[in-house]
């Protein structure tokens, strides 16, 4: 069985700081981390392939240091590895970034399963799974919490909110994970040694069956950031400082009849 | 036409891109770069980037006619049985947004023995009620949902179209604006809708304390998703209105390659959504074990517990638990969060609470923006003392 897993690296602390003068994003510096919901989806990757056999295939879009991230995957196991990187991939939004996803997979290989993590910790959209499987035509089961492989393909375990309906897709199909479905495992120094220095592969839109870069990043975005700005924030507060603040809490609690 | 775009979230206002033009074309204003006339789009600046945050872009998609799209639909969400709150109070804003512009709203519901639920909308003030209801449809499945929805827009064109931002919805809403190749906006917490019809949509983002104002200007429909508990539901009214228009199965829902294996109800679990009171631990909390601090906290005061998202990273406890936009959005009546910073992704998501009582030893914490009290102190210090008073004045 031929897997494909979707990673993406993500900035690893969640304290951007905002310029309060310009309003301008302070991003530079911040180290970058594997997407600790992509780590659920690897797993299920490598667990389907040691009980089946087949191989599995990471990739990301990101710039070149996004290689970090693939690294650590091939720390866990996975046996190959993709960054599209291009500069005209830039600035995607959801609708972008599925359709990249799409052609960068298709111009990888043919795959059987798809998986995603349930969402990045940076968008925060939790979109990209569905999109891509649009794009390819494929059917998907998101919000999974257990995956089986069953006759042609696979049966899935959807969470929704007041069932769990298991789904029986045929291959090819996409799934993404829920955090439940698996511990994921540690990266490895043992296979870090087996794997010595295994490339990293990294390619760009001239590889990808759709070359034409108008369908790409923010010119084949649908959606425009107009501005970003800080909340604001018009609430009237009270600040209380050290002191005996249980008491003082409980009188409040019972002002307002909480208690 | 070839231009120059900046990209906001990269850019770090470092000025290279100006030193380096040679047509002195890059204006700075408010610390971003700017293109100014005398732009030849040669793309130095481009590679004088080292954020990669400026983009040349060669072709503008074309916009469409937005005055052949109208009116707003509403994704009613019918999922084991029930028809989900948030299809109310998102009719309930796709009103408010629709009247300006004599837009009407309708609703389009899938699934199966869904009659009273189409019944049940006529009293929230829809001028259309779209069914499509067939034991085909018994249970949910993203690609043959879609075939319906994507049915229904290609015969009424909707300008706009909202969709819950439940687990249900936001596996169905990016299959259907993908299809229709239009912007999907995730999460949005305040909406507009401009004269032109282009949907002013808000959202936290970026992971930091940064609000972003997106629109879907070249593209129909407008998609967005809203949680639950982030709109307010309309009044009921008595007399039942609009009209319910039963339609034909696509055709392609036959061919989907996804059926159901089994569905197995799962008791509706108490949310913390629905929880009056909440006691909130955050990163303050120094160990899994003082959880339960949290915990008892919230049982003495008849209140349910939630965490923050970095305690559910840590494994201490499942999501469901955490407050968030990758978790709930609560509106409590009274809600005292613990050692919670207070992200924007955290306090968009309870801001709306009645009575906000902030617990947090650093002053700076963007946690007491939000909170009507903001008590500067310990958490050990002060929830401890707390729990003994309120057992004192139990027994």
């Amino acid at each position: 069985m031929n897997v494909f897993v979707c990673i993406k690296q993500v900035p690893a602390t969640n304290k951007v700081q905002v310029d309060e003068k310009t309003g301008v994003l302070k991003r530079g510096g911040v180290a970058g981390k594997l997407n600790p919901y992509d780590l659920y989806a690897l797993e299920t990757a490598l667990r389907l392939r040691e009980a089946h056999g087949g191989r599995v295939t990471v990739g990301t879009m990101g710039p070149p240091q996004a290689q970090a991230v693939v690294r650590e995957a091939y720390m866990m196991g996975a046996d190959d590895g993709y960054v599209f990187s291009d500069r005209r991939l830039g600035g995607a939004d959801v609708l972008a970034t599925g359709y990249t996803l799409s052609q960068a997979i298709r111009s990888v290989g043919d795959f059987d399963l798809i998986l995603c993590g349930r969402q990045t910790t940076d968008g925060d959209t939790a979109q990209v799974g569905p999109a891509i499987a649009e794009y390819l035509g494929i059917p998907h089961a998101a919000w999974v919490s257990k995956l089986t492989l069953s006759g042609d393909g696979v049966d899935a375990e959807q969470q929704l909110q007041d069932v769990i309906e298991t789904v029986h897709m045929s291959f090819p199909c996409l799934v993404t994970v829920e955090q439940d479905i698996c511990m994921p495992r540690l990266p490895s120094l043992k296979t870090a040694r087996e794997i010595g220095d295994r490339p990293v592969h990294i390619i760009g839109l001239d590889a990808f069956p759709d070359t034409d870069e108008s369908h790409y990043g923010l010119a084949g975005s649908a959606t425009q950031v107009e501005r970003i700005f800080p909340p604001e924030n018009d609430i009237e507060h009270e600040v209380w400082n050290e002191g005996n603040n249980a008491e003082r809490l409980m009188t409040m609690l019972k002002k307002r009849k909480f208690i | 036409m070839a231009k120059i775009a900046v990209l906001e979230r990269k850019c770090t206002g470092c000025g290279l891109c100006q030193a380096g033009c040679p047509f002195g074309a890059i204006d700075m204003a408010n610390g971003r770069p700017e293109m100014n006339a005398a732009c030849r789009v040669c793309g130095i600046c481009v590679k004088a980037c080292p954020q990669q945050a400026l983009v040349r872009l060669e072709t503008r998609a074309a916009s469409v006619d937005k005055s052949r799209w109208r009116d707003i639909l509403v994704f009613a969400e019918v999922s084991g049985g029930r028809l989900h709150p948030v299809c109310l109070e998102l009719i309930g804003k796709a009103r408010e947004l629709a009247a300006p512009l004599g837009f009407s709203v309708r609703a389009v519901l899938v699934g199966h023995n869904t009659g009273r639920h189409a019944e049940e909308l006529r009293h929230y003030g829809v001028s259309e009620i779209a069914v499509y209801d067939d034991p085909e449809l018994g249970y949910f499945r993203a690609d043959a949902w879609a075939d319906c929805v994507a049915d229904y827009i290609r015969a009424i064109r909707p300008s706009v179209v909202l969709v819950g931002a439940t687990s249900l919805g936001r596996s169905l809403a990016p299959r259907l604006s993908t299809r229709f190749r239009t912007g999907l906006t995730a999460d949005c917490t305040k909406l507009e809708l401009r004269e032109n019809s282009d949907l002013v949509q808000i959202r936290p983002a970026f992971g930091g304390n940064i609000m972003a104002q997106i629109v879907t200007a070249n593209t129909r429909p407008q998609f967005a998703t809203v949680r639950y508990k982030v709109m307010n539901p309309p009044a009921r009214a008595e007399a039942a209105s609009g009209e319910i228009v039963v339609r034909k199965l696509p055709e392609a829902v036959r061919e989907s390659r996804a059926r159901c294996v089994s569905v197995t109800p799962v008791p509706p679990k108490r949310s913390i959504s629905d929880a009056e009171i909440l006691v909130v631990g955050g990163r303050g909390l120094q160990k899994e074990a003082d959880l339960a601090m949290i915990r008892e906290l919230a049982a003495l005061l008849g209140g349910d517990w939630a965490v923050s998202r970095p305690l559910v990273e840590k494994g201490w406890t499942t999501n469901d638990r955490q407050i968030g936009l990758s978790g709930r959005t609560v509106r409590p009546k009274l809600i005292i969060t613990c050692g919670v910073s207070g992200a924007i992704q955290f306090a968009s998501c309870m801001k709306d609470s009645e009575y906000i009582v902030a617990i947090n030893s650093d002053r700076g914490a963007p946690i007491f923006d939000v909170a009507h009290v903001a008590v500067v102190d310990d958490l050990y210090q002060v929830v401890p003392k707390l729990i003994e008073k309120l057992k004192e004045a139990q027994s």
